[in-house]
């Protein structure tokens, strides 16, 4: 492997270099993740013809399938970063895996609600005790504690690391919601969109949804630079680094 | 059917797990800048209070912001 890759990984877990590299590239993975959300909810409100079954209250799968998809998708990139957190000590790391946990309780609690929005038309009832509802309700539940745990204490680096605990031991709960649909009985229907293997699902209707899958986890990440921005701003700030932005941008008159 | 914004009759249901996609989204993208900046601003009134300490006499310009 070219030895680059590496020493720009390293580069990057410092935080002055960290905080440029998110500034730069959050308002391009902001604006991308607009568009894209732009042209996948066109394309599924408008082109995209009603289902069969459902008419047109199937539309609720482009907002909240992605998101369900993104619920999953952060607890993993989050237990990943609390994981290099704890083992090599990396601040970055534990700053990337705590600010992602309020992006993917705002994604658990909008598939939540689209869910519910959902449920009322097509199964009679906004909410059943079904393994699928209730596994993602405990991944809400996750989340909440991971944001409030790491909140719970005066020192912040200590606080990371007592919430990155919890992180990896809720991690059991991702197959779990994953696997719902097959493992029970449910009321929710199974998966519509397979990584191996073809989907049930028409070109028409799948497009907008993997377009929407890219815009979601675009706005993740510039969502997650924001926050580590100002979260670093108030963990690093005895640091040069800080003070100089800080002269800078008030030389500059900002 | 043709697609429209009335959504057949379930124009409340999409519409509204739409509007809450956005919404959530919305305060999630704001809330952090408005942190970042209010982290700023305490770190500038911190700054400011440790020269007036350094600086005994000189007027307490930002003690008011603490």
């Amino acid at each position: 492997m070219a030895n680059w890759v590496p020493l720009w990984l390293h580069r990057l877990g410092s935080p002055p270099v960290f905080y440029r590299f998110a500034g730069a590239v959050r308002p391009w993975a902001l604006g991308l993740a607009l568009v894209l959300a732009g042209v996948a909810l066109y394309g599924g409100l408008f082109v995209a013809p009603a289902d069969y079954q459902q008419g047109d209250a199937y539309r609720i799968i482009f907002v909240h399938v992605p998101s369900a998809w993104m619920s999953l998708f952060i607890y993993g990139a989050m237990a990943v970063a609390a994981f290099v957190g704890l083992v090599w000590r990396i601040k970055i790391a534990e700053v990337v895996a705590m600010e992602s946990a309020p992006v993917g309780a705002a994604f658990t609690f909008i598939t939540l609600v689209t869910g519910s929005l959902w449920g009322k038309p097509m199964w009679g009832t906004w909410w059943t005790w079904d393994a699928r509802l209730t596994s993602e309700l405990v991944l809400l539940f996750i989340y909440l504690g991971v944001i409030g745990l790491y909140h719970s204490f005066e020192d912040r680096r200590q606080g990371a690391r007592a919430a990155s605990f919890l992180v990896l031991v809720g991690a059991v709960n991702v197959p779990i919601v994953h696997f719902s649909v097959n493992w029970w009985n449910t009321l929710h229907q199974g998966s519509t969109v397979r990584l191996l293997g073809p989907s049930h699902i028409e070109a028409s209707m799948l497009w907008p949804l993997l377009t929407m899958m890219a815009a979601t986890k675009l706005y993740y990440i510039a969502s997650l630079f924001a926050r580590v921005r100002a979260d670093l701003i108030a963990s690093e700030s005895g640091k040069g680094w800080v003070r100089e932005l800080l002269a800078h941008r008030d030389g500059s008159g900002a | 059917m043709n697609p429209s914004l009335a959504m057949g009759a379930y124009g409340f249901y999409v519409w509204s797990s739409v509007a809450v996609f956005f919404i959530v989204l919305l305060i999630d993208t704001l809330a952090p800048l408005a942190r970042r900046r209010r982290n700023l601003r305490e770190l500038r009134a911190r700054i400011a209070r440790q020269e007036n300490r350094r600086r005994p006499g000189t007027p307490p310009s930002n003690e008011s912001n603490a």
